[in-house]
């Protein structure tokens, strides 16, 4: 029966689509199989649109038979985002032709999803313009994907996060409708707001077609410097008082004791051993400014106890200083091969106490768990190496994972800042909007898709049957 | 569940994060725009296969082969995954597997990596015969009366990209010494490579003719063999490995200070016998102290320069990165500092020059028309460059560059040359 069913709509897909765009081969599916986290579904079909008239008639071919549409970029998502956890069809939206328009009058880029992220700072900074979400995925996320899971990387405290860019998109409904929401102006009041109601909707209320991003002019001049900290709580102090000082960074990177020692210990740079917690400070700017800043920084940090602070004086130092960021990924590697990337999100001041907790469940638990992030926004990325085939510690990391969540809760902060909620985090929804505030949230959902096709088994918890 | 791919790849594919770093890299996955036509993607299928969920051959190989191996992906895998190995393990499962039910045309591969290319004889003896049809008027005959388009048409492009070979007497000598100009500064061995001998020995003797320029003195020792890069990469593991012994027995003889080699794709064979033979006690020291002297030309020449420039036309050149010597043995600047020293010469970078053009060792001859759709794409970046020579390391990438330049009707005014005939051109020692 399921079989006659599917040989049906399978029929029908492949009259909306070209041969070679309907992907049915089992090597194929199995390329889609996966994102960034550590899932694995194997869809039905994978289908790749050309144009909105595709979309639009796979969306009604998935209302008619009831099958479920899982929108993807590039993947490399770290909460099971684009996964398809019931099979169903996977829109491969990456191979969607690539546009990008930037409207220098007006200040905005105008791009179809399929676009790079870097490739709209690229296009943006050759015209003396910026845009400042950055996530550090930006060379391969698809915007699309992007600002789905409204990610956004480093700059989140000066600059604001990708919602606050996003002023217009084109959506197909996951009914089939076109929309537009917003538009080109910065202000827009007309009815709701459904541009922010889209962002970060994981890719459960639609698929974008088109969107117009805001962008600023591009700051003339960086500095960054680095300075690390016997105490990590002194590196939260020497934070908040460059912060109380009138300074601005437009990035702060935090890396533990864990992490330093990991990349050290990959590739020896001479970072101090001893130190609990090394940060990454970026200021932009004017370059007067900056310079000015950047020796105001210098003295905090000493006068917190930093046992060293190097300001880089030449693009090769600053690219030296972000080296030893960059290298955390390979670096950790090496403590296991399945990596389980959180983003645990707290109030600025609760950091140093998230840290505590960290260590302490780190201990508990007894696992390899590092913890980096953007310290300057509370958004930080526990991450935990780990070995998928060992059954007896992937159980400690579901429990260790489950008492991130609560803490990060417990201190007035959120499951995620910027990777989603997905899969892993769904049981969680409840603690933190209570029963309320996700009930009002799925009736949305129920609004938009009543026959919920659209990346159905995300960011709502299961009711009855769980995923396959 | 162990199975022999487990064994072999599980840990290495197991090693990615599937972050997708590598995407932007492909340019398989530029040209064919889907997944398992990604580093990713490919991984993520090994370990399927070796996980018993999909087949080896059923479902593996095609995406296997049509992997370039050009390994771009590893230069900017943020977590070092070692996609070369992943690669040659599953490809020589694949060939494990297949040997049992070979498709049509694997027999006569086989045959020719087993039987012809160990043997420098053999393939000279190929060589000479293509010389014979260059030069008897033959080859002139079967243009002018348009037999020539009776070839398939791959056939028809390769044989219009050869170049003109000169008079035999220009072949290296195995065994002989060549002694440096003036002071000698260096000894060097010279790895002639197989094809490069047979066929493009105009490259070999260049070669020779600088380094000896620049005061080394060349040794070009007898009883080295084909590198065993393509045995590798068609999944013949045993073949490559007695090809590199006899490689490293025949060099250990002539003392060098360097193992010189001119050809991108044999240089990151060479230099990867370390990894090749490591699991072997007897010859694991022996290989790495070949890798470590072995070294690309452009690297001495550089080094032991200046050359002997002499004042030529004004004419602009663009290089083309050969993937192995860029995404393997990491040389990217020498190349193009000796094309910027030569007085004349201008160097103009092409957009993505460090991508693969689509030759792939003998990728070009097996999926022609993939190879051609990336190779058009990059002609188009050529073009853009207003260069008259298009300059690259290796054999395989100057065939496929003059292959392009001939599909873009470009021949009058552009030409594919090695790096070495350019440089022994512009010293008077061509």
């Amino acid at each position: 029966m399921e079989m006659e069913k599917r040989a049906v709509w399978l029929e029908e897909l492949k009259r909306i689509f070209p041969g070679e765009r309907v992907l049915t081969g089992l090597a194929d599916r199995h390329a889609y199989s996966f994102d960034a986290s550590f899932g694995e579904y194997l869809p039905e079909v994978v289908v790749q649109p050309h144009n909105k008239e595709q979309i639009q008639s796979l969306i009604r071919l998935a209302n008619r038979h009831r099958v479920p549409v899982y929108p993807r970029g590039s993947a490399s998502s770290l909460s099971g985002g684009p996964l398809p956890v019931y099979g169903g069809i996977v829109v491969d939206m990456s191979a969607y032709p690539k546009r990008l328009t930037i409207d220098r009058e007006n200040m905005l880029a105008i791009v179809t999803p399929s676009v790079l992220t870097a490739e709209i700072h690229r296009k943006a900074e050759e015209v003396g313009l910026f845009y400042p979400p950055d996530p550090s995925s930006s060379n391969v996320s698809t915007i699309g994907g992007n600002l789905m899971e409204n990610s956004s990387g480093p700059k989140g405290l000066k600059y604001g996060t990708t919602k606050d860019y996003v002023i217009g998109l084109e959506v197909i409904t996951p009914t089939g409708e076109i929309i537009r929401t917003g538009g080109k102006t910065v202000k827009n009041v007309t009815g709701y707001d459904l541009t922010r109601l889209l962002v970060g909707s994981e890719g459960t209320l639609g698929i974008v077609t088109e969107a117009i991003l805001r962008l600023i002019p591009k700051p003339k001049a960086r500095k960054t410097l680095m300075a690390a900290f016997p105490r990590f709580e002194d590196s939260g102090y020497a934070l908040t008082r460059i912060l109380s000082s009138q300074i601005l960074p437009s990035a702060m990177e935090v890396m533990d004791q864990y992490c330093i020692r990991a990349v050290e210990a990959y590739e020896p740079s001479g970072l101090p051993l001893d130190a609990e917690a090394i940060l990454i400070i970026e200021m932009d700017g004017h370059p007067q400014a900056i310079e000015d800043e950047a020796v105001q920084c210098e003295a905090i940090c000493r006068e917190q106890g930093a046992t060293l602070v190097k300001v880089a004086a030449t693009r090769e130092e600053e690219e030296q200083i972000w080296k030893a960021r960059k290298l955390i990924s390979p670096a950790i590697a090496r403590l296991g091969p399945t990596k389980i990337s959180e983003d645990a999100t707290v109030p600025r001041s609760q950091i140093p106490e998230m840290m505590k907790r960290l260590r302490q469940i780190r201990e508990k638990y007894r696992l390899n768990l590092v913890v980096f992030g953007h310290a300057g926004d509370g958004n930080l990325h526990p991450n935990i190496l780990t070995d998928r085939r060992n059954a007896e510690e992937m159980a400690r990391v579901e429990l260790a994972i489950a008492e991130i969540f609560t803490t990060a809760v417990e201190l007035g902060g959120t499951l995620s800042g910027e990777h989603g909620i997905g899969l892993l985090k769904k049981p969680f929804m409840e603690m933190e909007l209570g029963e309320h505030g996700v009930a009002m949230m799925k009736k949305i959902k129920q609004a938009w898709d009543p026959n919920n096709i659209m990346n159905p088994g995300k960011i709502f918890p299961d009711e009855g049957g769980s995923p396959r | 569940m162990k199975n022999r791919l487990y064994e072999k790849a599980y840990e290495a594919a197991n090693a990615c994060v599937q972050c997708g770093y590598c995407l932007p890299a492909c340019p398989t996955y530029a040209s064919m725009g889907k997944e398992s036509a990604s580093p990713r993607g490919r991984i993520h299928l090994v370990k399927m296969a070796a996980e018993e969920k999909i087949d080896l051959l059923r479902d593996l190989k095609m995406p296997l082969d049509l992997c370039l191996g050009c390994r771009a992906c590893e230069t900017v895998c943020p977590l070092n995954v070692k996609y070369g190995e992943i690669l040659e393990a599953a490809r020589e499962e694949i060939h494990h597997r297949q040997t049992a039910h070979p498709a049509p045309g694997d027999r006569f591969m086989w045959t020719m990596l087993r039987h012809v290319f160990p043997y420098p004889e053999r393939l000279r003896w190929l060589g000479n015969l293509a010389r014979f049809l260059q030069w008897s008027g033959l080859r002139r005959m079967l243009r002018a009366s348009g037999l020539i388009r009776l070839l398939p048409e791959k056939a028809a492009w390769f044989e219009r990209a050869l170049p003109d070979m000169p008079p035999l007497r220009e072949r290296l000598r195995f065994g002989q010494v060549y002694p440096a100009k003036g002071k000698r500064k260096v000894r060097v061995a010279l790895f002639t490579g197989c094809v490069m001998d047979a066929v493009m020995y105009k490259i070999n003797r260049a070669t020779v003719n600088l380094l000896t320029a620049i005061g080394a003195e060349v040794v070009v020792p007898s009883g080295q063999n084909c590198c065993g890069a393509l045995h590798l990469h068609q999944g013949l593991a045993e073949e490559a490995k007695k090809l590199a012994q006899k490689n490293i027995e025949a060099f250990e003889q002539c003392e060098a200070d360097w193992i010189v080699n001119n050809a991108g794709g044999c240089g990151a064979a060479l230099k990867e016998y370390d990894r090749l033979l490591a699991d072997d006690p007897e010859w694991s020291p022996r290989a790495r102290r070949f890798a470590e002297k072995t070294k690309d030309i452009s690297e001495i020449l550089l080094e032991y320069g200046p050359l002997p420039y002499e004042n030529g036309p004004e004419m602009i050149v663009t290089y083309q990165d050969s993937c192995h010597l860029r995404n393997v043995q990491r040389v990217t600047r020498a190349p193009r500092a000796l094309i910027e020293q030569i007085p004349g010469v201008r160097l103009v970078e092409m957009e993505g020059a460090d991508r693969c053009c689509g030759s792939g060792g003998i990728y070009n001859l097996l999926h022609f028309s993939e190879s051609m759709t990336i190779l058009d794409e990059k002609m188009e970046r050529v073009q853009e460059t207003g260069a008259q020579v298009v300059v690259s390391g290796n054999p395989g990438c100057i065939l496929q560059m003059q292959i392009g330049i001939e599909r873009a009707g470009a021949s009058r005014r552009m030409r594919s040359v090695h790096l070495v005939e350019l440089l022994a051109e512009r010293c008077g020692l061509g």
